[in-house]
């Protein structure tokens, strides 16, 4: 059957024939960069693309239609002329600071990549740590942001960083406790082990309700540290204006766009990963008939599937649910999710202890 | 460059200008807000972006022709200004207009009421972060401005009233595609409870917030919605009926929350209350004339006339001082949206700076009208 682990082995075994180790690593390690950078390309053409036309379903209108087939090109043709647009930065802004936040951004989004396996035996790093390192890492994020708006020397954009700093570190804690659920039921902090334990079921259904909880607040605190609406605080258009990037122009503005893209695709990767499976074709316990015929959709297409169902949901979001205030932000973590984070996990550590889970 | 005094202060409290160029105060208005994190300290409106003296170049203007100026005011109800300026000349002229010409001008100003909340509704969902709600509205206003152009040419400065009765007949096709309209309307309306009305976040974000006593509203002239939020009765159409208001059933929709949702709630219910006066007057149109027998040159006699309409916003009063020749010697506009403008301070005060943004929009401020 067609698996990208064979591809990728044999390239491998190839250039392991030609060449001594060493440069096998380098050139290796070249390929998956050139990878990386044209999926990351790709994936942000891809996501505002699907943006528009999801925004224009909900509303009554057609969305882009005018370049391309369908406006498949409106993408390409926006990022053409954010490159031609001037690169501007405010008189009394920190120009190094000011530059090299949408960097840090993107190049966070950029390291996210890394762990996610896309398929069987594809994929970029198996970390051990997989869980730990997303967590680690997307937490950095924050810092660009708060970069940003420091920076820029502007009221609106200081009030978006500090709305954005208070958010993300609030809600990180209930993505994180969330997170521990499926470690705690799968037993790996690894991304592929944690696929690999659900190839009897996904833990969605097999973790009964402790993981369906964990997977709600998973999907909150996600949108959230996402900054996506109901949660678009540090953008906050109505209010903010453009919030921590109201001062950003051309291509740099660009990259915080782009960087969100990315790292919703991210969340939904991890939550596909997590909770519904990853790659793993759907799986009923004993039902080997079933899950033969399921076996043959490729895996690529599953996690494919999953990853964008969940990336359909948070564009359902934003364009259905206006958004919170602040303060109502901060009470919804800190009295209610966080709470429900911690008694969920207790759950989870009885649950597993006795062997309740399928 | 040195800065003459300190960006923020020993308290605490910093400035920032809402606008005039901000996405959520709809046009040119200016507000310094004094911000002690997020929390407001006050709020100070200035104004002036958009003053065009319209209330002088009327006095240049014969009286046929400064009812039209009057379209640039509250854009979104541009049929109800013109209809209290052809009003306060038929006053002075003791002129009697056709029943034909009462109830059309009363379909007409309850379209107008319903285009008008249907563009503030959808603005509302967008100063809230929803942005599905302005298309959805649109999309039934649409229909609204299509019969208007249908009838008078325009679809949002209609220029329809002369004094005297109206300009022109209905168009063949009004009374049916009204009636078409209302029963889209009555389809499409649920879908505005569903995506506002009965979503816990809008109502975290609209309940207890703005409040406005009684005792305020009253003390700074709040009328339209604004005051029937907090429990004041003052609809023109009721208190003081004209062009035939007397005539149909309608409740003045009436909450006493005091807050943004209690508005809000108010409007929706009008939007209700329009559709039940156009229902009662659609079959009902009289025949005959649709203008008064007019001299081609209208002089007003000396003296001084107010009439005072109910547009979308609340009460317009339009004072006239006449001295017998062709041109109004001084008019005055008493709009609506000024004095509504005037309760900001006193209801944003000690709330955060995102609800300063729903405060706004259920002031349903229209900038033009407040700066003329």
């Amino acid at each position: 059957m067609f698996s990208f682990y064979d591809i990728s082995n044999s390239i491998h075994q190839w250039l392991s024939s030609q060449m001594g180790s060493t440069a096998v690593m380098l050139i290796e390690m070249a390929i998956v960069g050139v990878l990386a950078i044209s999926l990351f390309a790709f994936l942000g053409l891809l996501l505002v693309y699907m943006e528009r036309k999801v925004a224009a379903f909900m509303q009554l209108r057609l969305g882009p239609n005018r370049v391309g087939w369908k406006g498949t090109l409106q993408t390409l043709a926006d990022t053409i002329k954010l490159l031609f647009k001037e690169g501007f930065s405010p008189d009394a802004s920190d120009k190094f600071l000011f530059n090299f936040a949408p960097i840090l951004v993107i190049v966070v989004a950029m390291l996210l990549l890394a762990p996610i396996p896309f398929a069987k035996g594809f994929q970029i790093y198996d970390i051990n740590i997989g869980v730990f390192y997303i967590s680690a890492v997307s937490s950095i994020g924050v810092i660009g942001i708060l970069m940003a708006g420091w920076s820029s020397n502007n009221k609106y954009s200081l009030l978006g960083a500090m709305r954005s700093g208070a958010q993300i570190v609030s809600y990180e804690l209930s993505a994180g406790l969330s997170l521990v659920v499926i470690v705690a039921f799968s037993g790996s902090m690894s991304l592929t082990q944690i696929v690999q334990s659900q190839a009897d079921g996904w833990w969605i259904f097999k973790g009964h309700i402790p993981a369906m909880i964990a997977f709600v607040i998973f999907i909150i605190a996600g949108t959230a540290e996402l900054n996506r609406a109901p949660f678009d605080f540090a953008e906050a258009e109505s209010e903010l204006t453009a919030g921590f990037h109201t001062e950003y122009t051309g291509m740099r503005f660009a990259m915080f766009f782009l960087a969100e893209y990315i790292n919703m695709f991210i969340m939904a990767a991890v939550g596909a990963t997590l909770f519904l499976g990853g790659w793993m074709p759907l799986h009923f316990g004993n039902l080997s008939g079933f899950n033969h015929i399921m076996d043959f959709i490729p895996h690529i297409v599953w996690f494919m599937g999953k990853t964008f169902f969940l990336i359909f949901v948070l564009m359902w979001f934003r364009w259905t649910f206006p958004r919170l205030r602040i303060d109502q932000l901060l009470t919804l973590e800190w009295k209610y999710l966080m709470p429900i984070s911690l008694f969920n996990l207790l759950l989870v550590a009885l649950v597993v202890i006795k062997g309740w889970h399928f | 460059m040195e800065l003459e005094q300190p960006a923020i202060s020993d308290t605490g409290d910093f400035t920032i200008n809402m606008g005039p160029q901000h996405p959520s105060t709809h046009g040119v208005l200016h507000l310094k807000v004094t911000l002690n994190g997020e929390t407001i300290k006050n709020v100070e409106p200035h104004l002036g972006y958009i003053h065009r003296s319209i209330e002088k170049m009327s006095e240049a203007s014969t009286y046929r022709n400064f009812i039209y100026l009057t379209s640039r005011m509250d854009y979104l109800s541009a049929h109800m200004n013109n209809q209290a300026c052809a009003m306060v000349v038929e006053k002075g002229l003791q002129l009697e207009i056709p029943p034909r010409a009462k109830v059309i001008r009363m379909l007409m100003s309850e379209l107008t009421r319903l285009a008008s909340h249907q563009l503030w509704w959808g603005a509302l969902g967008l100063d809230l972060g929803a942005i599905t709600p302005y298309f959805l509205g649109f999309r039934d206003r649409e229909e609204i401005l299509d019969i208007f152009e249908e009838t008078c040419g325009a679809r949002l400065t209609m220029n329809y009233n002369v004094p005297g009765g109206l300009m022109y007949d209905i168009h063949p096709n009004f009374v049916g595609k009204v009636k078409t309209f209302l029963k889209n309307f009555e389809d499409h309306l649920p879908e505005y409870k569903q995506l506002l009305t009965g979503n816990i976040i809008f109502e975290e974000r609209t309940k207890g917030v703005g409040i406005l006593t009684p005792e305020d509203a009253l003390s700074f002239g709040c009328t339209g919605a604004v005051a029937r939020g907090s429990g004041i009765s003052c609809d023109v159409r009721k208190w003081n009926p004209y062009d035939g208001y007397e005539t149909v059933q309608f409740e003045e929709p009436m909450e006493t929350g005091c807050d943004c949702y209690s508005r809000y709630v108010v409007r929706i219910r009008e939007m209700e209350e329009s559709v039940k006066i156009i229902e009662q007057l659609i079959d009902n149109i009289p025949e005959g004339e649709f203008q008064a027998k007019t001299k081609v040159v209208l002089k007003v006699p000396k003296g001084e006339y107010y009439t005072r309409v109910e547009t979308a916003r609340g009460e317009l009063g339009v004072y006239l001082v006449s001295d017998g020749s062709s041109n109004p010697y001084r008019i005055k506009y008493r709009s609506p949206g000024f004095s509504n403008l005037a309760a900001l301070n006193t209801m944003a005060k000690g709330n955060k700076i995102g609800d300063l943004v729903a405060i706004m929009a259920t002031l349903d401020l229209v900038i033009p009208d407040i700066d003329r």
